[in-house]
């Protein structure tokens, strides 16, 4: 009888969880695999594409560059063509201050429109956060609410407000504060005041989050045991914030090295960005291979801060468990 | 000698009328917007006092509480500390600590920066901090733990680092907001008597503020018990249980029956009550009350003694059926149905393991009592 029930009991128990265990972790694959597979045909296989274009010789023909890589010659001439392949373009790079010049000033610019987003959207952040929580939703619709025109239309709403006979100066005027326009179209300043407009949800919105988190009686408990309010937010409220305002700074730090449309529609001809220089070389000068030697250059720039971020990520992450 | 005493019998600044007042409330009310969550009220803590605020949540204990540590102003009245009136004065300058109920520990600062926070704001000396810190760690029993956060400890561990916190800059109150209330039963009652030694042993006013009333009593040497942002009762824990003032303390600490009734005759040492449901009760005299006056009579069930035939000697007996049987262990809790229809709730301890006389569910019972077991209210 024992015999029976053990024979009995055999495969339906083992058959069982092999069956649930292949389902799951079939499943969970698939679940990973999607990004991955994502990643590869839309980040890493145009890489690779970019880089190879970096490698190569500008030529008037289509497509502007040589050696094409195709197939035409067999597997061979395939091969052939890496010998044409060197890091000329790169070498360029260094060659021409301008490019040295454009890369430190995009990452000049995107530091200060960061640091300048920051001290903009922390206030705002946080007292969107101390906001009553009935409200809080509204706020959260207001800041995202921008995003629902156009960024093109924005920025170029900000031309008629920041340009001599401007809103602004029309406003400045009326009210006797100055004398003359001021000129601020056209220059670093106005820059600064694009890019902190546009990409200042994305302080904002990790700031709250982090914000909104923290328990109000973390400072109620640093006030009574003797601390000041100032100090308080030193104390707890800063450090507690630190990975809202890590992402938010990330957040806005990376796109804007690589701005374009800003730089161009509000900082003038003589602005100097990398991302500018970039839209030049591949549109101006139709140079395919310098342009995109700049984008693979820009690309190892933007991930030592991305890889920071990730860090930061999951440092936090640590902390939290 | 008939006493409602205090369990310190040496500690009773209360009773001494020439007893300087540590903490008073003066004619303090507080509203937010429309709503007044303390009215009007009035109160003395001694120095050196474990003083209880108890009441429902909503009461406005916690709001008495947080004027006491400056978080809110009161709307009007003052508030003195030690003579000093406390008006205007911002939370971080007040002399007074306050150990909060979600314990608020700083979760970026290790367990001895926890407890050093508020000596360093203090400007004490680095070396001076070290050590009382150690002290505050060995004083909680978390010396291995100086180096955790606080995610990395259990809730009674973040509880007494909470503790440790707010005693450290050895303030001249301590402040307790339902300080055990996120405990297990059996960890908070042993964290009762480890706070009761802690105040004894560093000789401060503790001011606890809680719903529990187990807790209080355990506690405190006196318990405020509040409603409606107004003083219903301040008395010791005895004195609230034996001597409730009101039908409101009666009914909001323990349990107790009440019989509603008029007082029918008044003799010299006894008065005669007359139930609503027709019930006579003689009771000895503890409130002045005439004849024909409408009062309630309220007895706590363990004073009521229940018997399967009328005790011979008893002053008070009422028959009635047995509704409801309870064993709980260490007692056994009976609800009688009397023949006027009234439901009484008798405990009886159970002091030796088996019984001559077991009543059980529709036997005939007496509920008995003497005339000095219960209270005639008339508030």
């Amino acid at each position: 009888m024992s015999n029976i029930a053990i024979t009995d009991a055999g495969p339906s128990t083992a058959a069982k969880p092999l069956l649930t265990r292949l389902g799951a972790g079939f499943v969970s694959r698939l679940v990973i695999i999607v990004p991955y597979l994502w990643l590869l045909f839309f980040f890493f296989i145009p890489f690779i594409i970019v880089f190879k274009i970096s490698l190569s010789q500008s030529a008037i023909a289509m497509p502007p560059y040589t050696p094409v890589l195709d197939f035409t010659d067999g597997i061979s001439g395939f091969f052939a063509g890496f010998r044409d392949l060197n890091f000329d373009n790169y070498v360029w790079l260094t060659q021409d201050a301008l490019y040295f010049k454009a890369y430190v000033t995009s990452v000049i610019i995107a530091a200060v429109s960061t640091i300048l987003t920051l001290l903009v959207g922390f206030p705002i952040a946080y007292g969107m956060a101390r906001a009553p929580a009935t409200i809080r939703p509204t706020l959260l619709m207001l800041v995202i609410l921008p995003f629902w025109t156009s960024f093109l239309i924005r920025v170029y709403a900000w031309i008629g407000i920041l340009k001599p006979e401007g809103l602004l100066n029309q406003l400045l005027l009326s009210l006797h504060v100055i004398n003359q326009p001021l000129i601020i179209l056209n220059t670093y300043t106005a820059i600064f005041i694009g890019i902190v407009y546009s990409y200042l949800p994305f302080m904002v919105l990790p700031l709250y989050s982090s914000l909104e988190k923290m328990d109000y009686s973390l400072i109620e408990a640093a006030k009574d045991l003797g601390c000041p309010p100032t100090s308080a937010f030193w104390k707890i409220t800063f450090p507690l914030s630190l990975p809202g305002v890590i992402a938010g700074c990330l957040l806005v730090f990376i796109p804007a090295v690589g701005e374009f449309v800003i730089p161009d529609l509000l900082g003038g001809s003589q602005t100097l960005m990398i991302g500018k220089t970039l839209w030049n070389e591949f549109f101006a000068n139709r140079d395919w291979p310098v342009s995109s030697a700049v984008a693979v250059i820009l690309l190892l720039l933007l991930i030592v801060p991305i890889m920071l971020f990730q860090q930061a990520q999951a440092r936090a992450q640590e902390q939290d468990k | 000698m008939k006493s409602l005493g205090s369990i310190r019998r040496d500690f009773a600044p209360w009773n001494d009328p020439n007893a300087k007042p540590y903490i008073q409330f003066e004619n303090v009310t507080k509203k937010f917007g429309d709503f007044t969550a303390v009215n009007n009220l009035s109160l003395t803590i001694f120095e050196r006092e474990f003083f209880a605020l108890l009441g429902a949540s909503g009461c406005g204990k916690s709001t008495l509480l947080r004027m006491l540590a400056g978080f809110e102003e009161p709307t009007a009245g003052r508030i003195l500390l030690d003579g000093q009136d406390l008006r205007g004065i911002p939370p971080y300058r007040r002399p007074v600590n306050m150990m909060f109920q979600s314990y608020a520990l700083f979760p970026h600062m290790s367990v001895e920066k926890n407890i050093a926070f508020g000596l360093k704001q203090e400007g004490m000396p680095a070396p001076d901090i070290e050590k009382r810190v150690a002290e505050m760690l060995k004083l909680v029993k978390l010396e291995q733990f100086a180096k955790r956060k606080p995610h990395q400890l259990s809730g009674g561990q973040r509880q007494r680092v909470a503790l440790a916190r707010s005693v450290a800059k050895r303030p001249k109150v301590l402040l307790l907001d339902e300080p055990l209330g996120a405990l297990d039963k059996k960890l908070r009652e042993e964290t009762q008597f480890e706070l009761m030694d802690l105040q004894q042993n560093l000789g401060l006013t503790f001011v606890v503020v809680t719903h529990d009333q187990e807790e209080a009593m355990t506690m405190a040497d006196r318990i405020a018990i509040i409603d409606k942002g107004e003083v219903m009762q301040v008395a010791t824990p005895a004195e609230v249980y034996e001597a409730p003032s009101s039908r409101f303390v009666a009914h909001f600490v323990g349990n107790v029956n009440m019989f509603e009734g008029k007082v029918a005759e008044r003799a010299a040492n006894t008065t005669r009550i007359t139930g609503a449901t027709g019930a006579q009760i003689v009771v000895e005299n503890n409130t002045d009350t005439a004849a024909g006056s409408n009062i309630v009579f309220a007895i706590r069930p363990e004073k009521i003694k229940v018997t399967s035939k009328k005790p011979a000697d008893a002053v008070n007996a009422l028959e009635g059926e047995v509704y409801d049987v309870a064993y709980l262990g260490d007692m056994t809790v009976y609800h009688i149905r009397l023949d006027d229809g009234q439901i009484i709730r008798a405990s009886a301890l159970n002091a030796a393991r088996v019984t001559e006389d077991p009543l059980t569910w529709n036997d005939r019972a007496w509920v008995s009592f003497r005339p000095d077991a219960g209270v005639v209210l008339t508030r």
